[in-house]
């Protein structure tokens, strides 16, 4: 049987359809690992804070983070005996290379390490309009690079201030909790480059996680409450100029 | 049959309203993804793609696989509880394939100043000098060995910074 025109016409869409289910295959989340029997958080216990960047270098080199964007960064507050409104609060480029020495003396100093909180309640998956943002069922926010608009919406939902857009991409970007650590059984870069254990992976779903002694033994904040966002990254002895 | 005699136009609108919907659930089953809606409002393949990141750091127990020596001397030190990748970098090649890739030479001059350096923000009880009065410029293995970092006296102490000098600068 010779092919016409009018065969051609309509075997190519069918092989179009076949190609794409073709290039669909995707790899699985790692074999052994059940996305029902975790629930992940951080634990950042700010008294160990040292200020030394080395978290925000490792999430670069683990994520290639692009130059001047920062899934994670640390800002340094000075706070006035009488000001706590009023903090200053610095960041020389998200603290990649650590702190220069501090220009004001006296008042309380100390540093707060900041990364996505991911929120159970998150704002900014509610506000995308295509659902390229989502609550993973192990409890990370993620993003769907090939969903994603770049809208931008999301990036002004986060009352953390945690996403920016990728300008290689123009799609959103923000901190994976280093998901393809995780589901491997390892920590984040983070935690595993922080020096004096300032940061900390948590599953709350894991009964044998240490996270569960240490909240209840101490006093422990989220930030920003009343947002009502549910975050999951716990700080120990925060202090209550930190917004 | 004559209650139907003038409705050929609702005929015609059925069948249009049955081709729309049809052709809706049609283009809907073709252009959503198969996984959209397996775990929640999103694509379901979106965490596999997420989760099939290049790892970049091994994780110190891969380092502490092969390296035990080096494990042992930092146990009894302050330095135990630092991760090998913490100061060395991002080392899974290395972990994956020691031979070819090598790690970085480090300069503890550097290196060391990014923690201890003194800062008033930094806990008070975090061991910090303010390097340039500290050291007079030497780097900081002349007299502390990294992995252990207190000061032995004696011989020792020699002896173990010229091994150290090897490893690490």
């Amino acid at each position: 049987m010779s092919v016409t025109r009018r065969h051609m016409l309509l075997l190519l869409p069918a092989a179009a359809i076949a190609w794409k289910h073709v290039l669909a295959g995707t790899p699985e989340v790692s074999p052994n690992y059940k996305l029902s029997e975790h629930w992940w958080s951080m634990l950042i216990d700010l008294p160990k804070c040292i200020g030394c960047g080395n978290c925000v270098r490792a999430c670069q080199t683990e994520n290639d983070v692009p130059d001047g964007y920062f899934r994670t960064w640390v800002e340094r507050y000075h706070v006035t005996d009488y000001d706590i409104e009023n903090p200053h609060v610095d960041s020389p480029d998200g603290a990649k290379e650590g702190f220069p020495p501090s220009k004001e003396e006296g008042g309380k100093n100390f540093f707060v390490p900041k990364l996505c909180n991911h929120c159970a309640d998150s704002p900014c998956t509610q506000v995308c309009p295509v659902g390229a943002t989502f609550i993973s069922p192990d409890g990370v926010v993620l993003i769907d690079k090939k969903y994603c608009l770049g809208c931008r919406y999301c990036v002004q939902a986060c009352p953390y201030g945690c996403r920016f857009i990728n300008p290689k991409t123009a799609t959103a970007e923000k901190c994976t909790l280093c998901y393809h650590r995780i589901t491997k059984g390892l920590t984040t870069a983070c935690c595993e480059a922080c020096p004096t254990g300032a940061r900390q992976l948590a599953d709350l779903k894991n009964p044998k996680d240490p996270i569960h002694e240490f909240l209840k033994t101490h006093s422990v904040q989220v930030l920003k409450p009343y947002m009502a966002t549910h975050a999951k990254v716990f700080y120990n002895g925060l202090d209550g100029s930190v917004r | 049959m004559n209650a139907f005699k003038d409705a050929g136009h609702l005929f015609r609108l059925v069948a249009v309203f049955v081709v729309g919907i049809l052709a809706f659930f049609g283009m809907r089953a073709f252009l959503v993804p198969k996984s959209f809606g397996q775990y929640g409002h999103y694509r379901g393949d979106a965490l596999a793609e997420v989760a099939a990141h290049p790892v970049n750091f091994a994780g110190h127990q891969a380092c502490e696989d092969c390296h035990t020596d080096v494990l042992e001397k930092k146990k009894s030190g302050r330095h135990a509880h630092v991760n090998c990748e913490a100061c060395h970098g991002a080392l899974a090649k290395h972990a994956e394939d020691p031979g070819p890739v090598q790690p970085a030479k480090l300069d503890t001059a550097v290196l060391c100043v990014r923690c201890h350096e003194a800062n008033i923000a930094k806990p008070k009880g975090f061991p910090q000098v303010a390097s340039a009065d500290h050291s007079t410029g030497l780097p900081c293995d002349t007299c502390h060995q990294p992995h252990s970092p207190a000061i032995d006296t004696g011989e020792t102490a020699k002896v173990a910074t010229k091994e150290t000098a090897g490893g690490t600068k």
